[in-house]
C-alpha cells in the first residue's frame, strides 16, 4: 500500500519487461492541474503502477517564513493553496493567536467563518468546472466561473484583491468590510442554490459523466485513513470526521450544518459530497449574515494589532505602536502550536515554533493535497489509463500547496 | 474563555493528566520510553526515546489516535540535541490531537520510519529527509521529494546559507 518505489527507468515488475510501458503524464499536461508529473507503468491500457513526481513549484516558502515578521507571513500563505487563500490566512492567524493567547472579538470570528465558507464555494466551483472539463463536459466550466466571478468581485470589494486577498490579520481582520458587502453576499447566496441545481442538471443525469465517474478510483475507508486522505475525499469513503464540527475553531460551534457522508469511495461519491457541501456552506453563510454580531473587528492588543488610521494621526501613543509594529514586528512567546482547520480540500494544519523573537523560528504547513497525492496509486491501480484523469480531477489537488 | 491548564515536565503531566488516553497507553506500554512531557496551550506533547518511536506510534494508534497528520523537523542549531521531530496525530474518536516528539543529535541523524504503522508518513518523511537530512530507517523509498535529486545540502537546516552563490 505504500506509495510505491520510483519507476523512472524500465519496468521493474518481474518478467514484465516486454509488455509494460512507462508513460509520463505531465508536468506540462492539461489534465494535471498545474505541474504534477505522473510516471505511469501501463500494461496495454491498464495502470500497473503510478508514481507522482512533485517539486516543480517548490519555492521554499517555509524557509522564507523564517526571515519574515509574523505578520509578513500572511501574504505568503495566500500563495500556498492559491484557490482558497482565506482558508490559509485563517489557519495561520489562528495558530499565531494561539501562541499569543489572543482573544478575537466575536464579529471578527463570524466574519472569518463567513469568508472561509465563501472561499469554500470559490474553491469547489473551480474544482467542479475543471473536473467536468477534464471529463469532456466543457460547458459547466463557463457556468461555474460565472458564479466564481461574483465571489471574486466580493473579495475585491473587501480586500482590493481578487485572489491573493491577505485580508486576515493576526488579531482580527485588516479593515471593516465595505458598506454594500453584506447585501452583495446576501444577493449572491440567495440565487446560488438554484445555480447548484443548474450544475446538477448538467452533470448528475449525464450518462457520459456518470459512466466516467461511477465505480472509478475507489478508496476504502481504511485506505483513506492509512494514506492520510482528508476532507471531502475522506468523507466520500465513509469516514465521518470534519474539523469544523468535531474540533471547532473560530466559533464554528455556533453554526448548524450537516457533514455529508458517502460510502462508495469512488469519484462519483466525491462529486456528490462536494455538491452537498456547497449547499451546506450557503446555509452557514446565511446564518453568519443573520446573526452577525456588532463590535470591533480587531482584538484590543495595541502592541500587536495596527491602530486605526485616524487614531494614528491624532494620538502619540498609537503612532508609537504603529511605528514599532511596522519596523520591529512583535515578539511572540516561545512555544509551539499546531492549528488544524478544515480547508476546502481537507485538514490543513500549520505548525509554528516560536523562540520568543519577532520572527517565526519554524513554520510547517500540513496541506491536504500533499497527503491525498499518496493515495493516487491505490485509486488508479488496475484501472484504465483514461481513469487516471478522472481520479486526478476528483481528488481536487492544488500544486501550490503540495510543492510549497 | 477559561485559561487552559499548563503542565510542564514529565511529573506534572503524569499527575495532572493521568487519565489522558495517550498518557495511559504509553505508561502501560513502556514508562521509561517517555522522556519528557508537557501540556501547553491545550496541546499535549510527549517526548519519546528516539529508538522507540515506531513502537510508540503503534501504541498510540491502538489507543485510538488513528489518524496521522504530519511529521516535521525543527533545527535547533547550534544547541544540542540538534533536531526535533514532531509527529502530529489526531484521534477521530477522542476528537483530540497529540504530538509525539523525538530529539536527535546533529551528527548523522537517523530514526526508525513509522511507515509500517502509518503508510501516510511516506511523503512527510521524505520531505524531512530532503530538507533536513534526517534518515528514516525502514522507509520504502527514501529519496528527495522537493529538491532535484542531485541537490547538495538540506535547505531547511539553519546553517544552510540563505543568500549568495552556491
Amino acid at each position: 500500500m505504500n506509495p510505491g518505489t520510483p519507476i523512472l527507468e524500465a519496468p521493474v515488475a518481474q518478467g514484465a519487461r516486454d509488455q509494460h510501458m512507462i508513460l509520463n503524464m505531465g508536468p506540462q499536461h492539461p489534465s494535471m492541474h498545474g505541474v504534477l508529473r505522473l510516471v505511469v507503468e501501463i500494461d496495454g491500457e491498464i495502470v500497473v503502477r503510478l508514481y507522482p513526481e512533485i517539486g516543480y513549484l517548490h519555492t521554499g516558502i517555509e524557509k522564507t517564513c523564517e526571515a519574515k515578521f509574523y505578520q509578513q507571513v500572511v501574504p505568503l500563505t495566500d500563495r500556498l493553496d492559491y484557490l482558497s487563500p482565506m482558508a490559509n490566512n485563517l489557519c495561520y492567524c489562528l495558530a499565531i493567536e494561539q501562541l499569543l493567547s489572543l482573544e478575537i472579538p466575536e464579529k471578527a470570528q463570524w466574519m472569518r467563518v463567513l469568508l472561509a465558507e465563501l472561499t469554500r464555494l470559490n474553491s469547489h466551483l473551480i474544482w467542479l468546472g475543471t473536473h467536468a472539463m477534464d471529463i469532456g463536459a466543457l460547458t459547466v466550466f463557463l457556468y461555474t466561473f460565472r458564479e466564481r466571478e461574483e465571489i471574486l468581485r466580493i473579495f475585491e470589494g473587501l480586500a482590493g484583491q481578487r485572489m491573493m486577498t491577505s485580508y486576515f490579520r493576526i488579531g482580527g481582520l485588516s479593515m471593516e468590510p465595505p458598506l454594500d458587502f453584506f447585501d452583495r453576499v446576501q444577493g449572491f447566496i440567495k440565487t446560488f442554490p438554484e445555480k447548484i441545481d443548474e450544475y446538477s442538471n448538467l452533470l448528475t443525469g449525464n450518462p457520459i459523466f456518470k459512466g466516467r465517474l461511477k465505480g472509478v478510483g475507489i478508496l476504502s475507508a481504511a485506505d483513506a485513513i492509512a494514506l492520510g486522505v482528508t476532507g471531502p475525499n475522506m468523507r466520500g469513503s465513509g469516514v465521518d470526521f470534519d474539523l469544523r464540527r468535531d474540533m471547532p475553531y473560530s466559533s464554528y460551534e455556533k453554526f448548524q450544518f450537516k457533514v455529508p457522508i458517502a460510502t462508495a469511495g469512488d469519484c462519483w461519491a466525491r462529486y456528490e459530497i462536494r455538491l452537498i457541501e456547497m449547499r451546506e456552506s450557503v446555509k452557514i453563510i446565511q446564518q453568519a449574515l443573520d446573526g452577525m454580531p456588532a463590535g470591533p473587528i480587531k482584538a484590543d492588543a495595541p502592541k500587536i494589532v495596527l491602530p486605526d488610521r485616524e487614531k494614528m494621526k491624532t494620538q502619540m501613543e498609537a503612532l508609537i505602536h504603529h511605528f514599532k509594529i511596522v519596523t520591529e514586528g512583535f515578539a511572540v512567546p516561545a512555544g509551539e502550536v499546531y492549528q488544524g482547520i478544515e480547508s476546502p480540500r481537507g485538514q490543513m494544519g500549520y505548525y509554528v515554533v516560536s523562540d520568543g523573537t519577532a520572527k517565526p523560528y519554524r513554520v510547517h504547513f500540513r496541506n491536504p493535497s500533499f497527503a491525498t497525492l499518496q493515495a493516487l496509486e491505490t485509486m488508479c491501480k488496475g484501472r484504465m489509463l483514461a481513469d487516471v484523469v478522472a481520479v486526478v480531477g476528483s481528488i481536487d489537488i492544488v500544486l501550490g500547496e503540495i510543492d510549497r | 474563555m477559561p485559561e487552559p491548564k499548563t503542565f510542564i515536565g514529565k511529573t506534572a503531566v503524569l499527575e495532572g493528566l493521568a487519565e489522558h488516553p495517550a498518557v495511559r497507553a504509553i505508561l502501560a506500554w513502556k514508562p521509561e520510553a517517555l522522556l519528557d512531557a508537557k501540556f501547553d496551550r491545550g496541546e499535549l506533547t510527549l517526548t519519546i526515546a528516539a529508538e522507540q518511536i515506531r513502537a510508540a506510534a503503534a501504541t498510540v494508534q491502538a489507543a485510538g489516535y488513528n489518524f496521522f497528520e504530519d511529521v516535521t523537523a525543527v533545527d535547533w542549531f547550534p544547541s544540542s540535541p540538534r533536531f526535533q521531530l514532531s509527529y502530529h496525530i489526531v484521534s477521530h474518536s477522542h476528537k483530540e490531537r497529540i504530538r509525539l516528539r523525538v530529539m536527535l543529535d546533529g551528527a548523522a541523524p537517523a530514526v526508525d520510519s513509522i511507515t509500517p504503522v502509518w503508510p501516510s508518513a511516506n511523503f512527510y518523511e521524505r520531505e524531512v529527509f530532503d530538507l533536513f537530512g534526517i534518515a528514516f530507517e525502514g522507509h520504502p523509498n527514501l529519496c528527495r521529494i522537493m529538491m532535484p535529486d542531485d541537490w547538495q545540502g538540506h535547505p531547511l537546516r539553519k546553517d544552510y546559507p540563505v543568500e549568495g552563490y552556491r
